[in-house]
């Protein structure tokens, strides 16, 4: 009998193994015709980026020098020492004067949210972010430099950075509270805590990442703003002298556009090293927001 | 209830400052709206007069003698700087949105998207920088010369291709800036589609990418156009990289897609210095009035925008409910 079987086994032949059918040549070519484009627009992206990335980081080291860091413009050489310190005060002035009200409009918007004040400010949050900035700086001339008299000023150039980014910090704030569980606000008031307290004690420091992640966010756009500051902020070649009003103040991106369009080499390169410090400062605060929400997600 | 209240009449000072940016545009611009009439938006002629001669007063406004604010060059600059803008970034970023939504497999996507994200991030004036050095003198040199000798029949394409500065360069920046907008949005509402759907198309017979073409993506239409209207905002809007490659044109239309434009953004910065030698004012109240419609076109567009995925939503949340 196991002879058989062997006999059987050796000369059968094996089950067919169903064909899986082919879809027929056009649909092929519709499928592969299509991966094929949007991989080539993925890629035409990542290389754009690439393609900045490197000309910001290769142009930028090349001109980075000590006397970058530690001298102040002349002329169309030097170093920006100037510009990078405008840059802080104007930046950091921004943020004293958002962070307050673009959290206190946050936390409105979010822990009363229903009210018509809060839909309000919802709905005037996200046109502001729609307002060309170039109009925000328009206006902070025709106001703060010209009507006011403060001329070109830090005062009028932080003003200016600051209405701009009011609404992310807003928006931000906002998000961040709602990732709060209700629970939460729930239990502290069972216990006994006025909403000032649930806000300030409880839904505040549960949120604190998400909105010192936002507040980097909004400072990252405030380093990298130009057209607010053209009119507002003007330009100087020296180091601020701590005058609020009446005396213009020198900022990084101004000397990536104005230096760019100068005939000299020397022009270039500090084009080339405030790029390169600006996009530096935009590309860490990035990666951190980047490392801190896929924290939160996970 | 008082604390409620404290917090309210701060968070105020949020609205409050753009109601007071309408309305302070729209008092100060107001001598130019009258004197400059309908003719600013269908004129093409921008003149400051001759701003050493004595001012002269028409219809009871003073300005100095020969003024005349037209505009109409940059409206179209701008209309058509967004659209060239749009027909680059639109193709693109639904491909890139499918590719990495569909394609790319989890960490390598997280990255990429990141990169491609990364673009929204890129301050302005760095794309000017970049195109200015990187991008003019390539199309300038190698890829305008030759678009205009193989496409040279199709309307709009024919030479002279000029020296890179100009239209499709600037819708070409454009569309970088505002292309992670539309991948950002178009892909995560493409990741968050219910498993369901795909598996019932493919049972029915679809390929892997007829499934995404021909259900996933037709059923994300209004997500799409939501985030293409508030891009278009953007794009409308963008002042230092426009301002760097466009050429700066002056009282001129576009005869082909190469030529030297001006947007209404990008003009109000070129044109400050000079409307602050006018001493009657006019001039710069006329860029105020630039700044006025600028800011209302986007206040349309944003609420054009929000209209559409308002109606995303209610159906959304009709369909879960059927």
């Amino acid at each position: 009998m196991s002879h058989a079987n062997e006999a059987f086994r050796l000369t059968a032949a094996p089950p067919p193994v169903p064909r899986v059918p082919r879809f027929p040549l056009r649909r092929r070519i519709f499928s592969i015709a299509g991966w094929t484009t949007t991989a080539l627009a993925l890629i035409l992206l990542t290389a754009a980026m690439l393609g900045i990335l490197e000309m910001v980081f290769v142009r930028g080291i090349g001109a980075l020098v000590p006397a970058t860091f530690t001298t102040i413009t002349q002329g169309t050489g030097g170093g920006l020492l100037n510009a990078i310190e405008g840059t802080f005060v104007l930046s950091f002035g921004a943020l004293l004067l958002a962070v307050p009200f673009g959290m206190a409009a946050g936390i409105y918007i979010s822990e009363y949210r229903n009210g018509w004040w809060a839909k309000t400010i919802r709905l005037l949050a996200d046109v502001l972010v729609g307002v060309p900035s170039i109009v925000v700086g328009y206006v902070g001339y025709v106001t703060m430099v010209d009507w006011l008299g403060w001329n070109f000023s830090v005062a009028a150039g932080a003003i200016s950075l600051a209405v701009m980014s009011l609404p992310y910090i807003c928006r931000t704030t906002e998000m961040a509270l709602q990732q709060v569980p209700g629970d939460l606000r729930e239990a502290a008031f069972a216990l006994g805590a006025g909403e000032s307290q649930v806000i300030f004690r409880i839904c505040l420091p549960a949120a604190l990442r998400a909105i010192l992640t936002g507040i980097l966010l909004a400072l990252a756009v405030s380093v990298g703003e130009t057209a607010p500051l053209l009119y507002t902020a003007g330009w100087s070649n020296y180091l601020w002298d701590g005058k609020m009003t009446h005396s213009p103040v020198g900022y990084l991106t101004y000397a990536i556009w104005t230096f760019i369009s100068e005939p000299f080499a020397s022009a270039h390169q500090l084009a080339y090293a405030a790029a390169f410090l600006v996009m530096a400062l935009v590309l860490l605060v990035h990666l951190a927001a980047r490392l801190v929400f896929d924290r939160h997600r996970r | 209830m008082k604390f409620k209240t404290g917090l309210a009449a701060i968070a105020g000072v949020l609205p409050a400052s753009l109601v007071a940016i309408v309305l302070f545009l729209t008092v100060y611009s107001w001598p130019a709206i009258r004197f400059n009439g309908f003719h600013f938006l269908v004129s093409n002629h921008w003149n400051l007069g001759n701003l050493y001669a004595d001012p002269v007063t028409v219809a009871g406004t003073q300005v100095a003698p020969g003024a005349h604010y037209g505009i109409l060059f940059l409206i179209v600059g701008t209309l058509l700087t967004t659209l060239v803008a749009l027909l680059i970034a639109l193709p693109v970023g639904v491909g890139a949105a499918i590719f990495l939504a569909e394609a790319v497999p989890g960490r390598l996507r997280l990255w990429l998207s990141f990169l491609v994200e990364l673009l929204a991030a890129v301050p302005s004036v760095v794309f000017g920088l970049w195109g200015y050095v990187v991008v003019i003198p390539f199309l300038g040199q190698h890829l305008f010369p030759f678009l205009s000798r193989i496409f040279g029949f199709v309307p709009f394409f024919a030479g002279p291709s000029g020296s890179g500065y100009g239209l499709l360069t600037s819708g070409f920046v454009l569309s970088l800036m505002i292309v992670p907008l539309i991948v950002a949005t178009l892909r995560d509402a493409m990741v968050s589609q219910p498993p369901a759907i795909r598996e019932a198309v493919t049972a029915l017979g679809a390929t892997r990418f007829e499934v995404v073409a021909k259900v996933i993506l037709p059923s994300l239409f209004r997500v799409l156009v939501g985030a293409t209207i508030l891009a278009v905002g953007r794009a409308l809007g963008e002042t230092m990289a426009v301002l760097m490659v466009s050429g700066n044109a002056l009282n001129y239309l576009p005869h082909n897609i190469y030529a030297p434009i001006s947007t209404m953004a990008a003009f109000i910065v070129s044109q400050l210095d000079s409307a602050m030698q006018d001493p009657t004012g006019m001039a710069v109240r006329s860029l105020a009035e630039i700044a006025l419609m600028l800011s209302l076109l986007s206040l349309l567009i944003n609420f054009l925008a929000r209209l559409v995925l308002a109606i995303e939503n209610r159906s959304a949340r009709h369909a879960t409910i059927v």
